[in-house]
């Protein structure tokens, strides 16, 4: 189970929080001509990287605010949480661990969840 | 040579030891070029092989797996089987998997431990005995057997249900009697090793990095062994798919969760059936070795963690307590994840993409276990035919630009 440092209320029991999929992801403008296929893009492709991903959560169970976070996929290890109105962080402060594009972790997938 | 399997062959290599029996599959090295590439160890990919050799008259094939044979969700899986979908095209899919598997034991010469023991979905508020009631006419519709069981029908197939006395009462089911569950390993054992005996190189520990693409044509997969060259791809890597699509500029509709399950110690038998209750999210049934077999639910966020979090399996355990307290004392042996890769639709992609020669069969979700063969099979007939197959056309890539989607959140159980 994770705790997930809430911008506005500092670290929580995962249980208090829903997750909202993907953060930053941008409504096409309207200013040209839209398509079928790059609606459907819009509306139902959303990335899903193993390794750092940003996404959102929304502290249900507390002050209801929404906020971002980046979390490594591969280990569930929350690296930085943030306010909706701050920049978001960039990915390349952040070390990835996974080696290969679907290979595992040392430390954090499966059973092996921490450091012998 | 043709591997036969008999209470011969068992009682003269019981004789000798168990030291002789012949290895099921070759471990081969990769040669350079293949015409078809299989992405993806599990079931569905062995059993895609299988076919293209078998229906197709294919001969150079290679299975490439990250791990081995069935490590992933096939082997991770709470191993249900049944076709009782809404809508008609999820139900001519899964019925014609079901098909294949009444007969497929007798077709590998292979016991799959296909036990046909019912399965049943519970109903615990008026709004479920309708959409199930709903989905039961649906499938008569369609030729499935599936019907409703009241409570007191309920009561007498499974009597150590406590339909009364908790907080969403049980107040009636569907009912599948062909379905039912069968070993996860032997599929995939069963379908390698026919394979194998056609000429199929399957190769384990040899993890895809990368599929290479050229002016919008399929080139090839660099791999762990080295790059290999083919004429088509088919990747069938459940949780990692995304991940492989990605490599080839392809963006996929999937969010890959991890999907939790259970086994406690094992006890005499007390449940002959399946039940299943997505309302408050628990399902079993006993295994042959007498272990209650229970299914969680997914994580509520992305992960590849092949764990998933403890607050869903206590959801699960209270639900399963509240529903059989005679399961109360009861210990849990193991709990594992395997990561499942999930639609929009809750509905799975078999489908060609841009790229020639590239084939997806994936979004399987929380239960692709059941479609093995014939999911295998109908991906099998698109990638040979570069066409699909009428049962999965429906299921293609095109479905999220047209909207004409495959919604069966009701029907898939789990709650996605």
């Amino acid at each position: 189970m994770l705790i997930i440092n809430c911008p506005y209320c500092g670290p929580r029991d995962q249980s208090e929080f829903s997750n909202g999929g993907e953060a930053h992801v941008k409504r096409p403008d309207g200013s040209k001509e839209i398509g079928d296929r790059e609606w459907g893009e819009y509306v139902f492709i959303r990335a899903n990287p193993k390794g750092l991903f940003y996404e959102r959560w929304v502290h249900t169970h507390g002050c209801r605010k929404w906020f971002n976070c980046v979390r490594d996929t591969s280990t569930d290890e929350i690296l930085v949480t943030y306010r909706l109105d701050e920049k978001k962080p960039n990915l390349n402060n952040f070390k990835s661990v996974v080696k290969t594009p679907s290979g595992e972790p040392e430390v954090g997938s499966g059973n092996f969840t921490v450091e012998k | 040579m043709k591997k036969k399997y008999s209470i011969f062959s068992l009682a003269k290599n019981a004789l000798s030891g168990h030291k002789e029996w012949p290895k099921m599959w070759r471990s081969p090295e990769p040669r350079e070029f293949y015409d078809v590439i299989i992405i993806g160890g599990g079931g569905h990919g062995l059993g895609t092989a299988y076919y293209l050799a078998k229906e197709h008259g294919l001969k150079n094939i290679a299975v490439i797996e990250k791990g081995w044979l069935g490590g992933g969700n096939t082997g991770r899986n709470t191993t249900i089987i049944r076709s009782n979908y809404l809508w008609d095209d999820s139900a001519h899919l899964y019925e014609h998997s079901l098909k294949l598997w009444e007969n497929l034991s007798s077709e590998l010469n292979y016991n799959v431990m296909f036990s046909q023991r019912g399965v049943m979905n519970l109903a615990h508020n008026e709004h479920d005995i309708k959409e199930i009631k709903r989905r039961v006419s649906a499938n008569n519709l369609n030729g499935i057997d599936s019907f409703w069981l009241s409570k007191e029908e309920i009561q007498k197939k499974v009597p150590i249900m406590n339909t009364d006395n908790l907080r969403y009462p049980v107040l009636g089911a569907s009912y599948q009697p062909r379905g039912g569950v069968a070993r996860h390993d032997a599929i995939a054992w069963g379908f390698a090793m026919r394979a194998d005996e056609m000429g199929v190189d399957i190769i384990q520990n040899c993890e895809a990095h990368q599929i290479r693409t050229k002016n919008g044509t399929i080139e090839g997969v660099e791999t762990s062994k080295g790059f290999l060259r083919a004429n088509k791809i088919g990747v069938v890597a459940s949780g990692h798919t995304g991940v492989l699509a990605e490599s080839a500029g392809i963006r996929l509709p999937l969010q890959s969760k991890p999907l939790q399950a259970l086994v406690s110690e094992p006890i005499k038998p007390i449940i002959d059936t399946v039940v299943m209750s997505s309302a408050v999210h628990a399902y079993v049934s006993q295994s042959d070795k007498g272990e209650l077999v229970i299914g969680a639910g997914t994580d509520s966020y992305n992960s590849f963690t092949q764990r998933g979090g403890f607050n869903i399996i206590e959801d699960t355990i209270r639900a399963m307590v509240e529903l059989y307290p005679v399961f109360g004392k009861m210990k849990m042996l193991r709990q594992w994840g395997g990561i499942v890769d999930i639609c929009p639709d809750a509905s799975p992609i078999i489908s060609k993409c841009d790229i020639d020669g590239l084939f997806f069969n994936c979004g399987w979700g929380t239960g692709g276990f059941k479609a093995t063969p014939g999911s295998a099979n109908v991906f099998a007939h698109t990638i040979a035919k570069n066409e699909p197959h009428q049962i999965n056309s429906a299921f293609n890539l095109d479905r999220f630009a047209s909207g004409r989607l495959v919604d069966e959140h009701g029907a898939a159980a789990v709650a996605h």
